[in-house]
């Protein structure tokens, strides 16, 4: 067993490389869809200015995705280097999950990645745009097996236990995939990564808005984005909700904290917006509630019982606090682009939506709230599930690798120093991108060439250089 | 019955061999990068690899997330008995990574990302080798988990092979360089390339050495008889490969030195097989020690075997877009 100093640092150094790393699949899952959005209307239209905002986004893709690469790749070393006791029993069932993830999905987005980037001129349109569209079926792939394997530590089924206490796989893998928290999980997480990717192109496409309101990419991005942000911000809340439902099914303990619910209701349970969950006390103080819509939401009925955290061993209880605050501020953010979408409706309605500043304004300031409402709802969901790693079944402090607290935070702090000083500049560069705004007239495969060019002697670089390149700006400046 | 945890082992050892030979070269590519001339010559290096890197890199999380998936002990215990390494490691690809993207992005401060190219290049690169040193020279384990101290991995012959896998790496880098530019970069390739084997020639020796008084075992393995028929073909194609490297690279051929070199790499690679055999983590745990159940090895082969064919088709065609030479002046 290791000590406590070292668990907690172990924790904490998990939470902050998957932080850090879901940051920008958020952002590359959702991006990678609107490339190929993007490149397929202009191999349908044949419009330059979807082959301009391919190009624009592209350029920011390749240094999202570049930085999403190498800290998952961490993240792939995270289980066995802080969580070897975890690994060496959970690896008979995550374990092929985690593999087919490599198989199915990752060999994809990396193999198609470098025709996508610097291919154009060399393959031709068709299979460019196909490579494209693999990248993007990687991506989703990815979140497929990876989210499978997270939800089943929320809600383990299919498995057996052996003698040494090894978790083993049950006969069907399909009990174990498609376990319950699956299904909502994946919708609700894909959901939210198009959300945040729409919010940043929204959020890009005011920004140039204000600066000139004809401009015409600016206004092609906005709208998009805004459609989106209407169609999709009103899904994700029924998401959300039918999420919680099955969680209260699964895991009560953390919707008691994400809502909480100290005490049971037997007649009711009131929905309590804001408070400061106090658990010394086993209260919420300050607490404005409205009365049975707890009840109301959870259970369909104002009337119908709830219990609360008073019927669960104090030793299981989550941390409520975080819970209850991470919480909110995921639903406040998923309201907020509600109402976002929602005005962009109206503005367009009334032929407004390219010249309302306040929805510009309001569009640029809402532009990173994806990333926050993501990162918000994993803190819930994670936190949430302690003081378990595989629920009900397996305890994080019985996960941890037998290392040395000295040993953990030594390579905690040089995990901070890195990741904040190698992706501050990634974040950087793609925020100078985005301000330097879409380059027009990009050239996409010389014409007339049908399929490959099979000149010998060509030159990657150079062929791929005007086409997929996301190297032609900086030839620009300099 | 297919023996489950053998195929499973040789699959992880391919997977490992091809993670070593095709991010070896780049980051042997890495490890020489401040030799080449700032402009083209830099350039054309990085665009040499640039659309194949991330491919090359995923054969890692295919070795490390097949450990885990197939043999999860050996990878519970590996783990925490080299953690300096593994986060030196990961740090490391974490620098060559961003730089890719990075220096084009920032042309200020270009030199700073080359540096941090080469500079985790080189971690990354000895952290490999002393990874591998850590494994073969024997891991304390005790009731399923590590159970030595935090410095066991830091030894000479770690350092050895640490250095040997840095070499290594350098020559493969140099040598695909020397078939994928032209004019002085070159010729600055094959001087690299040179030199490099030179160095991974003598490395080798040295850490086969070394293996032989390093554990009994390893001894009896290579020196007594039934083993030493089929191991001692391996010595003798690596001295061949050695001195057909040598001539390739003085008689100014192109692409025959890195094909020795991927040579070179094969043969370790089966003396290695040879000298640890049937253990995974030595001296105590066998590759049926740590096995997962049957269940997961074979659902995992299931998709090895759907998958791995349509992997390495796609990966050869990427390559096949991106063949021919480099130009230095790509970027005017
Ligand atoms: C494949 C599994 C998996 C996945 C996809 C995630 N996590 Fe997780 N998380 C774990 C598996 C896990 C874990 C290994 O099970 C941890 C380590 C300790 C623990 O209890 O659970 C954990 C802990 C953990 C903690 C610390 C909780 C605590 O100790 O109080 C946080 C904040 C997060 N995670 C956040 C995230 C975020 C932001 C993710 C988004 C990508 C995420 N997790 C994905
Ligand atoms: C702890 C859990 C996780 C691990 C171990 C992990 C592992 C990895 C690894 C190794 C890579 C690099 C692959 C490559 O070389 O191309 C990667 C990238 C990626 N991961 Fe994760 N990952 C985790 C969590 C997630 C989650 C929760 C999602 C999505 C819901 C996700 C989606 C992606 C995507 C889309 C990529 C491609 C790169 C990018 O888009 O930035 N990952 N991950
Ligand atoms: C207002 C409406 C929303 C509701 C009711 C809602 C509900 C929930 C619930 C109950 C969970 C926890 C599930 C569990 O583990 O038990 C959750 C998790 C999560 N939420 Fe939301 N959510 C909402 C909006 C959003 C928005 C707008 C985003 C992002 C753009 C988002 C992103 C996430 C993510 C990434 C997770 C963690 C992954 C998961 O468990 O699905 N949510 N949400």
């Amino acid at each position: 067993m290791p000590d406590l100093d070292a668990l907690l640092l172990a924790r904490i150094q998990f939470a902050f490389t998957v932080s850090f790393h879901f940051i920008f699949p958020a952002f590359s899952i959702g991006l990678a869809s609107y490339l190929m959005v993007l490149e397929g209307l202009w191999l349908k239209t044949g419009q330059q200015r979807y082959l301009d905002l391919f190009k624009f986004w592209l350029k920011i893709f390749a240094v999202a995705f570049a930085m999403g690469v190498v800290s998952g790749i961490v993240m792939s070393y995270q289980f066995g280097t802080n969580w070897a006791v975890f690994s060496d029993k959970a690896g008979p069932v995550i374990g092929p999950l985690m593999a087919y993830e490599v198989l199915t999905a990752f060999f994809l987005e990396a193999g198609f990645l470098g025709v996508m980037l610097f291919g154009m001129k060399k393959v031709g349109k068709r299979l460019h745009f196909a490579a494209t569209c693999m990248v993007a079926l990687g991506t989703f792939i990815s979140a497929f097996w990876i989210l499978s394997v997270n939800s089943w530590m929320h809600t383990p089924t299919g498995y057996e236990i052996a003698a040494n206490g090894q978790f083993l796989p049950g006969p069907s893998w399909w009990d174990i995939v498609f376990n319950p928290s699956f299904p909502y999980r994946l919708l609700h997480t894909i959901t939210a990564a198009y959300l945040t990717t729409a919010f940043v192109v929204g959020g890009v496409g005011a920004w140039h808005l204000l600066k000139d309101r004809t401009q015409p990419h600016a206004r092609t991005m906005f709208s998009m984005a805004m459609w989106m942000a209407a169609l999709v911000a009103p899904l994700q809340i029924v998401l959300g909700d039918l999420h919680g439902l099955n969680t209260l099914e699964h895991q009560p303990a953390k919707v008691m904290a994400m809502e909480g619910h100290y005490q049971s209701h037997p007649d009711g349970a009131p929905l309590i917006l804001f408070g400061i969950p106090d658990s010394e006390a086993g209260t919420v103080r300050y607490a404005i509630e409205i009365p049975k819509a707890s009840s109301l939401i959870l259970k369909h009925d104002p009337d119908a019982p709830l219990d609360g955290l008073d019927t669960i061993p104090p030793e299981d209880h989550p941390p409520v606090g975080i819970v209850f605050w991470s919480f909110r501020i995921m639903v406040g953010i998923g309201m907020a682009m509600l109402a976002l979408g929602m005005w962009s409706l109206f503005a367009r309605w009334r032929g407004r939506l390219y010249e309302s500043k306040g929805l510009h304004r309001a569009a640029l300031v809402m532009a990173p709230s994806g990333f926050v409402a993501v990162l918000a709802g994993w803190i819930t969901t994670e936190v949430g599930r302690q003081p378990w790693t595989i629920h009900g079944l397996l305890r994080t402090a019985d996960s941890a690798s037998p290392l040395d607290a000295p040993a953990v935070a030594t390579s905690l702090a040089a995990f901070v120093v890195v990741y904040f000083a190698v992706f501050g500049a990634g974040v950087w560069y793609i925020l100078r991108l985005m301000a330097d705004g879409v380059q027009t007239g990009e050239s996409g495969p010389s014409s007339g060439v049908a399929g490959p060019i099979r000149a010998a002697g060509i030159t990657p670089a150079a062929q791929g250089m005007d086409a997929g390149d996301p190297r032609e700006a900086t030839e620009t400046e300099r | 019955m297919i023996d489950l945890p053998l195929v499973w082992a040789f699959l992880i050892a391919f997977s490992v061999f091809m993670y070593v030979v095709m991010d070896g070269f780049d980051l042997g590519i890495g490890v020489l990068f401040p030799t080449f001339a700032v402009g083209g010559e830099r350039d054309s290096a990085m665009n040499s690899i640039a659309p194949v890197w991330d491919g090359n890199e995923t054969w890692l999380v295919l070795g490390g997330g097949g450990l885990f998936a197939a043999f999860p002990l050996a990878y519970a215990i590996v783990m925490p008995a080299t953690y300096p390494l593994i986060i030196a490691m990961l740090l490391g690809l974490v620098f060559r990574g961003v730089a890719f993207e990075f220096r084009w992005r920032d042309s200020a401060h270009r030199g700073f990302w080359d540096l941090a190219f080469a500079g985790g290049s080189l971690v990354a690169a000895l952290s490999q080798g002393m990874i591998l040193g850590a494994l073969l020279q024997g891991i304390a384990v005790e009731d399923r988990a590590y159970a030595g101290s935090w410095w066991d991995w830091l030894t000479p012959y770690t350092l050895l092979t640490g250095l040997g896998t840095v070499a290594g790496y350098a020559l493969l880098g140099s040598t695909w360089l020397v078939w994928k530019l032209e004019g002085a970069a070159q010729d600055h390739a094959r001087r690299m390339a040179v030199r490099a084997a030179w160095a991974t020639i003598a490395l080798m020796g040295a850490v086969s050495l070394y293996n032989v008084v390093l554990r009994p075992e390893y001894a009896e393995r290579w020196l007594s008889m039934p083993d030493l028929l089929w191991a001692a073909p391996i010595p003798f194609v690596t001295g061949l490969l050695a001195i057909a490297l040598l001539r390739a690279l003085a008689q100014g051929r192109e692409a025959a030195p890195f094909g020795c070199s991927l040579g070179l790499f094969l043969t370790g690679m089966a003396g290695l097989g040879v000298t640890i055999f049937p253990h995974i983590v030595p001296p105590s745990v066998t590759i049926w020690d740590a096995a997962a159940p049957e269940r997961s090895q074979s659902f995992m082969l299931i998709g090895v075997a759907i998958t791995m064919p349509l992997i390495l088709a796609y990966t050869a065609w990427a390559y096949w877009v991106f063949r021919g030479k480099v130009d230095q002046d790509g970027y005017h």
